[in-house]
């Protein structure tokens, strides 16, 4: 390699020339250091949302490339939060990332000893069976004395504090239709 | 007070500190010192389960020294109101109200009424006593009052002489709080309230679970009437709830006892005239829930579509009907009991979230079907191989009789929708990515679900599907086969004819042309854009910041704000000004949406016969209240008494020491086998549970652990279940620090590591020494970092007004060592 082209990468030429002359910002940078970048400045897009655990509602930008989640950060335009996140806002990245993730349906069969798999549209399938029958078998029109009921009290339901407001409202409109009287949520815990 | 809000809240607990930074006080309640505690002015241990004879020595304070804000608690409270004749307080019967009926174990509210005639709910338990039913409903203007607040019957007067012996000295005995810090804190709330100052009360669950809940949040809303702190700027009682959307949950209503918009489910014994019901039910009263019949037969046009007419009462005889509590707790014990034989669970975990975990898991165990919604495999779907009992050998998985369907759910960047944060505002958040694998949304669920059960049932339908075949169904699918999640929300937020968005709950019709399906959401797709969706950044608009997401109803945030102006719509002071009557433009003003109708001129004085808001003269800004006031005697809607009245925990260590009656006698109990209850103080045996034991969460984990203990991050930083004890009981009882304790109770016995901190005090209450065992219940037998339950410990027992569990205020004992092991370990 040429003098002329060595000498810029000597550290003191690149301390001074860089404006860094102790060497303790960019000119300490490697090469490796100097090739990469922010995820955040490689992403795709960036989605707007809500964090997913408490109820304070912070701001969060999901930055995405190649169709997966690669940061989420707290949004700063957000007049409650002001782009700050806790340590679980702060790790939601791995919530929706984790190799813990369950990806598949699993199935138990009755006295089973293990888990078997199971398709989406046969586990909907047998799940609609199971609801039509302890409904069939379990619906009260009235009670003792003739006034009505219309209900099951055969199904119970629980959950609807980590799911969206359009989830609880279609899951309670189906809840109603088929008179499962039964459904709740953490609020009452 | 009841809250951790640095630690559970940490991101909100900024703003305390930016009030601090303006010369704000900060002042902290609780057992535990905290790092709330750390950065407060002044910090008050107090004993589990004694706040409201805490704050009942507040009031008393307030009214035995006048520091109550006169002009606000004259003309926006009901304290000069006059009661009915026969109402007989705490203090001449021991600890019950008039009206107590030993053989139900409940009160009938028929004596709490106004002189006037019977008043309606806003919130809580509806309905009117079956002796008052033909009775005149209160409207608007009450009549009869006594403005000098000195009758004897009036509110104000009662209010005195039922809190009159919770002194400086009562709090010392019951909740073991020195009288001078006692003191201090009531000066400091004092001189931080009234017309130029305002003061704020943030709780959360340590609030609420309890067997008397309700009624802390009810004593809190006094002390706030009483210092003139509701409708104000920095003033109200915030709760801080603890996830995502169970604000939402709970207004959209996933809850047995409400339908959307807090419209209550029809019981049994309730007409079946849809008229009829509504009348009896508040659609009679003054205020917006006059309205309450158009709200109700919108929602139905959103259920039924086209099949809600007024010939089937918009679909009211479709309506299911209560013949009881049908809570999560009793849908358990059903379960025990073999008659809940199918259960869904969708992103909860009850059998590490719910007190009395075994309890749930042996109910599990006993369905005939689950189905499990998660992003992770939580204990609530491995009971049958990995939990207490299997690994004790108590049962064995090919004795569960269950069939298990796990489902896995998408995440919160894998589908679009609205969360509702703990001050009701909506947020949308929208969707990053595609779910993968078998990942699916809720809202494809319920969607998927509810389409093939129709499909199945239309085929040979029976009498009673009419309700599931009629109900309307056609959602628009993305690509993605879910429904579209925006037509949802338009649905929620209503239309009227051709389909138009509505702009506000204004608009909602009471004759089936404006189907809404939650009338406290109108207007959340007003002019067909998604209000929840709105984001323009902080720095480009003022300090309410109106134009980021929505916030129910109307967009107001902050609620009652007629309230922040003098009776004649002038600001309070200058300091504090907020919403005002201009009579310029002849509305309201302000920077925040006014909660009042905005052209109500502050003198106008409702014409005979005016009903729902226009019944509510210009000088009432509690808009949803029958007489338009704040309610410091509650004539209706909380089942155990229109005045908070201090009670112990039911297990508590102490007995009563302000009345004969030791606990709420309507709180709900479950006598049973599998699930005892420790002796009262006194009874034998007592002395083996001696310490107060309380629950609570840490910065690093989420509740029940779903989302937090499968992170390894996240478990790296809170490894381990422990206990948290003073060193004092650590002495006691031979406690090591970072050896192993064992708790028990007659529930369970869970084992943790010991933490010996000064953070826990022993109080003095009466003549002994208090020790409290503070239990993080983060953990199950399932995730990266494993641990016992705490909730295991608890009994059930529940406040009657919600239902909830006390998990705040249990008794316990707590000995060195880690806990018995069953025989096949």
């Amino acid at each position: 390699m040429s003098i002329s082209k060595r000498l810029p990468m000597w550290p003191v030429v690149r301390q001074l020339a860089e404006g860094d002359p102790l060497g303790l910002g960019r000119a300490a940078a490697s090469a490796k250091t100097r090739a990469i970048a922010p995820r955040t400045a490689l992403a795709d897009r960036v989605v707007p949302s809500i964090c997913p655990y408490c109820a304070v509602g912070c701001g969060q930008l999901v930055y995405v490339k190649d169709e997966q989640v690669t940061q989420i950060e707290g949004d700063p335009g957000s007049p409650l939060s002001r782009g700050r996140l806790c340590p679980k806002g702060s790790a939601s990245k791995e919530l929706v990332n984790s190799p813990l993730r369950e990806l598949k349906v699993k199935y138990r069969r009755p006295h089973g000893s293990a888990w078997e798999e199971l398709e989406l549209d046969q586990a909907m399938e047998m799940i609609a069976d199971r609801v039509i029958a302890t409904r069939r078998a379990t619906f009260e029109r009235s009670d003792a004395q003739g006034r009505p009921l219309r209900r099951t009290m055969g199904i119970a339901s629980l959950g609807g504090a980590t799911i969206d407001n359009e989830e609880n409202y279609l899951w309670r409109k189906l809840m109603v239709g088929l008179g499962v009287v039964q459904v709740e949520n953490q609020a009452r815990i | 007070m009841g809250s951790n809000m640095a630690e559970c809240h940490p991101v909100a607990f900024q703003w305390v500190v930016e009030s601090k930074l303006k010369g704000g006080k900060l002042i902290h309640v609780d057992p535990r010192f905290t790092r709330t505690s750390a950065l407060a002015d002044q910090h008050i241990p107090l004993r589990a389960g004694s706040d409201i004879a805490f704050l009942g020595g507040l009031i008393h304070y307030v009214l035995e020294n006048e520091r109550y804000f006169r002009d606000y608690v004259r003309s926006y409270t009901n304290a000069a109101t006059l009661i009915d004749e026969r109402f007989v307080d705490t203090e001449d019967l021991d600890g019950f109200f008039s009206g107590w009926d030993p053989e139900t174990r409940s009160y009938d509210n028929s004596t709490w009424q106004y002189q006037d005639g019977v008043v309606h709910a806003s919130a809580g338990q509806r309905g009117v006593p079956q002796a008052r039913q033909a009775d005149q409903a209160v409207v608007g203007r009450v009549s009869d009052e006594d403005p000098s607040l000195e009758h004897p019957r009036c509110v104000f007067q009662l209010l005195r002489r039922h809190f009159s012996r919770y002194t400086p000295e009562m709090v010392e005995s019951v909740c073991g709080v020195p009288r001078d810090q006692f003191l201090k804190l009531a000066e400091t709330i004092c001189d931080r309230s009234g017309p130029e100052r305002t003061t704020a009360f943030v709780y959360a669950v340590g609030w609420t679970q309890h067997t008397t809940g309700a009624q802390f949040i009810r004593t809190a809303a006094i002390l706030q009437l009483l210092l003139g702190n509701m409708g104000r700027p920095g003033g109200g009682i915030l709760a801080l709830r603890g996830h995502a959307n169970i604000q939402g949950a709970t207004d959209i209503a996933t809850l047995f006892d409400v339908l959307p918009g807090y419209l209550p489910v029809p019981k049994v014994d309730d007409p079946t005239d849809l008229d009829e019901f509504c009348r009896l039910n508040g659609g009679d009263a003054g205020g917006y829930w006059g309205n309450l019949r158009s709200y109700l037969v919108s929602l139905l046009k959103a259920y039924w579509g086209q099949a809600a007419t007024a010939g089937n009462q918009y679909g009211f005889d479709y309506l299911h009907r209560l013949t009881g509590d049908h809570s999560t707790y009793q849908s358990t014990l059903g379960m025990v009991d073999g008659w809940v034989k199918g259960f869904f669970v969708l992103g909860e975990n009850p059998a590490v979230g719910s007190a009395h975990g075994s309890l749930h898991r042996q109910g599990l165990r006993n369905l005939d079907w689950l189905v499990v919604r998660d992003l992770y495999e939580i204990e609530t779907a491995s009971f049958w191989y990995d939990s207490p009992e299997v690994a004790s050998g108590e049962v064995r998985p090919e004795d569960i009789g269950t069939e298990v369907f796990f489902l896995p759910a998408a995440a919160h960047t894998e589908k679009a929708g609205s969360f509702t944060n703990t001050q009701r505002l909506l947020q949308w958040h929208e969707q990053a990515v595609e779910p993968r694998g078998d990942c699916r949304s809720e809202l494809w669920f319920a969607y998927w679900l509810g389409r093939k059960i129709r499909e199945k049932l239309a085929a040979a339908p029976e009498l009673d599907d009419r309700p599931i075949i009629d109900l309307s169904w056609d959602y628009p699918l993305l690509e993605s086969q879910d429904p579209d999640p925006e037509a949802v929300l338009r649905e929620i937020s209503g239309w009227s004819g051709d389909q138009k968005p509505l702009p506000g709950l204004g608009a909602i019709q009471g004759d089936g042309s404006t189907p809404c399906g939650c009338w406290i959401y109108a207007g959340a797709f007003a002019g067909g854009i998604n209000r929840t969706a709105q984001r323009r950044p902080h720095w480009e608009q003022n300090w309410v910041a109106l134009d980021w997401g929505w916030a129910w109803p109307m967009n107001r945030r902050i609620l009652y704000n007629r309230a922040s102006a003098d009776p004649a719509g002038r600001p309070w002071s200058e300091r504090k000004r907020y919403v005002e009557w201009s009579e310029q433009e002849a509305r309201w003003v302000g920077p925040d949406t006014p909660d009042f109708p905005a052209d109500r001129r502050p003198d106008y004085v409702p014409p005979a016969g005016a009903v729902a808001e226009n019944s509510l003269a210009g000088d009432r800004p509690f808009i949803m209240q029958a007489d338009g006031r704040g309610w410091l005697f509650a004539p209706s809607g909380v089942v155990d008494g229109p005045l908070p009245t201090h009670y112990e925990p039911h297990e508590s260590p102490v007995r009563n020491a302000l009345y004969e009656q030791e606990r709420n006698p309507a709180r709900q109990r479950f006598r049973r086998p599998d699930n005892p209850y420790h002796p009262f103080p006194g009874e034998p045996g007592s002395e083996e549970y001696p310490f107060v034991m309380t629950t609570y969460r840490l910065t690093e984990h989420h509740t029940a652990g779903g989302m937090s203990r499968f992170l390894s991050r996240l478990s790296q930083l809170q490894p381990e279940m422990f206990c948290e004890v003073s060193p004092e009981l650590a002495e006691a009882r031979g406690l090591r620090p970072g050896g192993w304790a064992t708790i028990v109770t007659m529930r369970a016995s869970i084992e943790a590591r010991v933490l010996i901190t000064p953070r826990m005090t022993a109080l003095r209450v009466g003549d002994r020494w208090i020790h409290q065992v503070g239990l993080p219940y983060h953990w199950g037998s399932r995730g990266l970092v494993r641990g016992d339950s705490a909730n295991d410990l608890f009994p059930l027992v529940l406040d009657p007004n919600v239902h909830i569990q006390e998990v705040k205020a249990a008794t316990c004992d707590i000995r060195p060592g880690r806990r018995p092991r069953g025989g096949f370990e």
